[in-house]
């Protein structure tokens, strides 16, 4: 599958309460009300500088923190196509794959900057930056991981087999 | 080769042997939700097409982040749970009863040996009792409770030893801040940590789990205890299942081992905005507060609630500081109720919330003004953590709270006399 969109660009460790705060996301599931809200503490117009496609490019341990689903479900309602960080926090990185939001892996994604263009072969994890002309290559994920996102989800995953298929 | 924990539970729960790196799909033994997180489970459960949940009488859902609701939107996902809870024949702990993290031990429902996940992060306290507890999202949660099952990654292991005797005034917080700050916050990333050494020998079962608690605050999987005589009988007086103890084999293969000295331990403190932004209380003192909170699935058992008594203990705490408490459980409560603890805390100048989350995730129940610094002994102060993100959220143990609040500014707790 082949992305296309440009870099929206935030530092290391950051946590699901950045993503999206807590005072917003315990009383609605409305992701599309929450998407509204995604990183405004660090960015109070995030939101309206997204277009559809676009991708998030972070430092180290992105996501860590809560639990929450909301967060990877918000930043996909907000038209983010994919996450490419230096690394992920664990619950985050899980959920993002059951929720069907790619995520990648790459140590050089400091090489990219704010409002590049970019270009993502997920499938190969190949990333192409057209603004500087340079190609990136993100980890492969587990393969259990690349099935489960490749399905849509966990959800359909389950629907489809009856189980676990590992 | 020999094994870690790690390793033993979740071979033992997928019935292969299982080394760190190796993929299983293994049997839960018990799966929590809140309700922060539970109402997506029950949409996914849906979308799953789930009838009835498998192994129900090993499930509960927990209404304890935003308890008693605060507004409409909570409201209606709060009488959602209700109706899942009574139409599949789930268990619920309804407002008022705790925070999860208190409940599922003190309830009884985890033993030595079992694998155990929640649908949030801090699930692993109840490797303090020997288990592997680990947070999950709510969709693997709708995953346990349609299948009885979920997928790991069976992780490589830190072995942390600590050896001394904790100085007067210093607690297992103290110890659990200094190991995250000299581990980082993704310093134990994707790993699982094993908690041992005479320090921890000499501790109590609910000091353990403060320490097993922020084991996710420097990114681990689970943090895990070994068992002795005190998990025993811990266990033993909730519940007439059969522990399983589990302990690493003498050659077991960790990925890293550190040895922390505790003698001369002074009491710590985090910065804001990240846990591993931490430093000696000595550093901070003179720090105005204008909100101190005591309670938490880190820090809200009798316990603590205890050594903060005796600090406040006929003194008043200081003009313009809020002392807001929140015991971890109804139990925890009664207990301290029972005990004097409660008298103690109001008569200086605290005020009591609901057992629950309380103030800590910033639902409700003391949402600080711009520009305010909170001392608090929670696990964790990101930046908006507590509701406002103009707000500094410094963390400590309850004594270095309690001591804060009477003085009004960040204190030394071995400077009170107590």
């Amino acid at each position: 599958m082949n992305l296309k969109g440009k870099a929206h660009k935030f530092g290391d460790s950051i946590n699901t309460d950045y993503i999206i705060s807590g005072k917003y996301k315990f009383k609605t599931l409305d992701m599309d009300e929450l998407a509204t809200h995604v990183m405004e503490d660090l960015d109070p117009d995030f939101c309206s500088k997204v277009t559809a496609g676009d991708f998030i490019v972070a430092g180290k341990n992105f996501g860590l923190g809560s639990s929450r689903e909301q967060a990877p479900l918000a930043i996909k309602h907000a038209k983010i196509s994919a996450v490419i960080a230096r690394s992920f926090a664990r619950i985050f990185f899980r959920n993002a794959i059951n929720t069907g939001l790619p995520i990648l892996i790459c140590r050089d994604a400091d090489r990219i900057d704010e409002g590049d263009e970019l270009e993502v072969d997920l499938s190969s994890g190949l990333i192409i930056n057209r603004t500087k002309e340079e190609e990136l290559k993100a980890e492969k994920l587990p393969p259990i991981m690349i099935r489960i996102l490749e399905e849509g989800g966990l959800a359909e995953h389950l629907i489809r087999h009856g189980g676990f298929e590992v | 080769m020999g094994m870690t924990i790690s390793e033993k539970i979740l071979g033992a729960h997928s019935g292969i042997e299982a080394n760190a790196g190796d993929i299983v799909v293994a049997d839960i033994d018990y799966a929590m939700g809140q309700d922060g997180t539970t109402p997506l489970s029950i949409r996914a459960f849906q979308k799953m097409k789930g009838g009835s949940l498998k192994n129900s009488d090993r499930l509960s859902i927990v209404i304890d982040h935003s308890s008693p609701s605060p507004n409409e939107g909570v409201s209606a996902l709060h009488k959602m749970m209700r109706e899942f809870a009574e139409e599949k024949g789930c268990n619920i702990y309804d407002i008022g009863e705790g925070v999860c993290h208190q409940l599922i031990p003190e309830r009884g429902h985890v033993v030595p040996g079992d694998l155990v996940v929640g649908a949030d992060s801090h699930t692993c306290t109840y490797g303090a009792l020997n288990a592997f507890s680990t947070g999950i999202g709510s969709t693997d949660l709708a995953a346990v409770w349609l299948t009885g099952k979920l997928w790991f990654r069976v992780p490589s292991t830190i072995n942390i030893v600590y050896r001394g005797r904790l100085p007067k005034g210093v607690f297992s917080k103290d110890i659990m801040l200094h190991t995250v700050g000299k581990m980082t916050a993704d310093g134990a990333s994707y790993e699982a940590v094993e908690f041992r050494g005479s320090t921890i020998s000499r501790m109590s079962v609910d000091a353990r789990m403060t320490m097993s608690n922020m084991a996710v605050e420097m990114g681990a999987k689970a943090g895990i205890f070994e068992c002795d005589q005190k998990v025993m009988d811990y266990v033993s007086a909730k519940t007439n299942r059969q522990p399983k103890p589990t302990g690493s084999d003498d050659d077991a293969v960790f990925s890293r081992e550190l040895e922390i000295r505790v003698s001369d331990l002074i009491p710590m403190v985090a910065r804001p905005h990240s846990v591993d932004n931490v430093a000696p209380v000595e550093a901070l003192l003179e720090t105005p507060i204008q909100q101190a909170f005591i309670g938490t699935c880190t820090n809200g058992r009798l316990e603590d609630l205890r050594i903060a008594a005796r600090i406040l203990k006929g003194r008043r705490i200081k003009h313009g500081v809020r002392l807001i408490v929140a015991p971890a459980s109804k139990n925890i409560f009664l207990d301290a109720m029972r005990v004097g603890i409660i008298h103690t805390i109001v008569k200086a100048g605290g005020v009591f919330v609901t057992p629950g989350c309380g103030c800590c995730v910033g639902t409700h129940n003391g949402i600080p003004s711009d520009g305010e610094n909170v001392i608090s002994t929670a696990n964790r102060n990101f930046k908006g953590r507590m509701g406002n993100s103009n707000a500094f959220i410094y963390l400590a143990s309850p004594a270095t709270v309690a001591a804060s609040a009477l003085k009004g500014c960040i204190a030394d707790p071995r400077e009170v006399v107590w």
